[in-house]
């Protein structure tokens, strides 16, 4: 239609609706059924469950800063669920079900891309653990096998097979792997929530926690005061800082994790591709650039500098599985603070006080896990504390029974 | 590059050193019950503030203490372990400024 674009493009009609997607932070009230604070994608992911599947729409999100700027915004946006444990392969491939059909249920785009995710072992130790993620991956219904170094070379052609003399021997390849759009994510669940009468409140920070004996009955803020009924605390690196002031120990400690991006090339690159022994991986997002990513700082911090050091070793690396890389400039790097527990789970549910429940521990790996965290998270608080099968082995009080769910070796590397 | 001054090599790349934990009174493990040994390994403070830490020289395997802020990543002090095991019941800083 031709002549109609230019109608539109002279006049000044514009063809579409233009409510804005998210309405502005509203006045305070004194009083909501539930307070959510961390205006996340895991904070307003579980208002989205609260108001779409039990009516409770009364809740106020309270963010210090703006929507999804926290590590949603900072996070490398690998979503996958060939984790080794059956707790965490069960959790992980929910959520995997939960974004695959995320932009329909929203009708808001977030670039959902599931192209595979590849990970190099160098090893044969690492060939035997692969071979173990592979069957219970398999087993919980995901798509993961073992692959040899010939299917690799042409899954993904342009991959050094030999990086920093470490020869690769064989792949775990993930093909439920995915990435998406995080800040879309983040948008879509909070468009999702406000329209159902959920309150967003950015540049609220809350100071303090109100208590009634072993209760937690509401939040100073800078903005004031809210009582309400329950509580939600999903603030990923400030967790334990948070718990402090709710007044009690979190066993979490908070490291950087650094990221970088490079300028954009013509798409090469399907697959997200990790080495298990390079600690680094690397992926090309749809608009062409290369996003890598390794390990934690060496260590804790509060502080989202960047470092020389990150940027020295984790360059060296991507440019020993992609060689040309070295010839791209880099156009960002970054960091976010992530609350890393032991075991590398989550710590999900109850917390000493009553009504305040907890998201936290997501360390460098929560992204994956926005969907089925706020659908779980939901599920706790309509249900007044009743802890959803799917998360009950995430309880803060495995670590006072040795009952750690550990999946180090399936998230170290790749997050 | 962030130097760390090693109380027995002088100041050093960053780089060399390997963080080891917070320092915290260790309860006796014999006595110990399994929430007290749990809360011993598991739990820190993590809060944001000075901190006291141990590190290692890696190169030289000698373990010190450094005192730093987390929050600004500036390194106050770093000394020797006798200064502090010699300190009856090793009082962490924490407890000791608050
Ligand atoms: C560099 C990097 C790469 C990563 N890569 C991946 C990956 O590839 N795949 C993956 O699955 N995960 C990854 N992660 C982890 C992932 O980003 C996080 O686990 C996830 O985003 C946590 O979401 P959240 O909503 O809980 O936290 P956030 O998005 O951080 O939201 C918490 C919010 O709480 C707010 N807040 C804090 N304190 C207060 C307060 N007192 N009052 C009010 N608000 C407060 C903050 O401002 C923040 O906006 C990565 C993380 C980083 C840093």
């Amino acid at each position: 239609m031709p002549f109609g674009l230019l109608k539109y493009g002279l006049g000044k009609d514009y063809p579409f609706e233009r409510e804005p997607d998210l309405p502005a932070t509203p006045t305070l009230k004194q009083h909501y059924d539930v307070v959510i604070i961390g205006g996340g994608g895991h904070g307003v992911a579980t208002a989205y469950y609260l108001a779409k599947y039990h009516g409770i729409t009364n809740v106020a999100i309270l963010e210090k800063a703006y929507l999804g700027g926290g590590n949603t915004a900072r996070n490398t946006a690998v979503i996958r669920s060939n984790y080794l444990t059956p707790q965490g392969v069960r959790f992980y491939s929910e959520s995997v079900k939960l974004f695959e059909r995320l932009s329909n249920e929203f009708d808001f785009n977030i670039m959902y891309s599931q192209r595979g995710q590849l990970t190099l072992a160098h090893t044969d130790a690492t060939v035997r653990a692969f071979r173990q993620r592979a069957e219970v991956n398999t087993h919980f219904g995901g798509r993961t096998e073992l692959i040899d170094p010939h299917h690799i070379a042409e899954l993904v052609p342009t991959l050094n097979l030999n990086p920093a003399n470490m020869p690769v021997l064989a792949g775990l390849w993930h093909k439920d792997g995915a990435t998406a759009r995080h800040d879309a994510v983040a948008w879509g669940y909070a468009k999702g929530a406000t329209q159902r009468g959920v309150e967003l409140h950015q540049l609220t920070e809350v100071i303090d926690i109100i208590k009634e004996g072993d209760r937690a009955v509401g939040v100073k803020t800078n903005r004031g005061t809210v009582h309400c009924r329950s509580i939600v605390q999903a603030v990923a690196g400030y967790s334990a800082v948070l718990a402090g002031i709710a007044g009690f120990k979190l066993p979490l400690v908070s490291y950087p994790l650094q990221a970088m991006v490079t300028q954009p090339v013509k798409p090469f690159l399907d697959p997200l591709v990790s080495s298990s022994a390079l600690h680094c991986y690397v992926q090309q997002t749809s608009r062409g650039e290369l996003v890598f990513g390794g390990g934690s700082d060496p260590y804790p911090l509060y502080n989202t500098r960047s470092t020389l050091e990150l940027k020295e070793s984790l360059i060296a690396h991507a440019v020993e599985m992609f060689p040309f890389m070295s010839e791209m400039q880099l156009l960002r790097q970054w960091a976010g603070i992530t609350d890393m527990t032991s075991d590398y789970s989550p710590i999900m549910g109850l917390s000493p006080l009553r009504h305040y429940y907890l998201d936290a521990g997501w360390g460098t790996w929560g992204f994956k896990a926005t969907p089925i965290c706020g659908q779980t998270m939901a599920e706790l608080v309509a249900n007044d504390g009743k802890v959803p099968d799917l998360i009950a082995p995430f309880a803060l009080d495995r670590f006072d029974h040795f009952k750690q769910v550990n999946e180090m070796g399936a998230t170290a590397a790749s997050h | 590059m962030k130097i760390l001054h090693c109380p027995l090599n002088g100041p050093r790349n960053i780089s060399e050193f390997v963080y080891g934990g917070q320092v915290k009174p260790m309860p006796n493990p014999e006595s110990a019950t399994d929430t007290e040994w749990a809360a011993y390994v598991f739990y820190e403070n993590n809060s944001i503030g000075v901190v006291q830490e141990w590190w290692l020289h890696a190169p030289s395997s000698y373990w010190f203490i450094v005192e730093r802020h987390n929050g600004s990543d500036t390194i106050l002090r770093t000394y020797d372990p006798s200064e502090l095991l010699s300190n009856p019941g090793m009082v962490s800083l924490e407890d000791a400024i608050q």
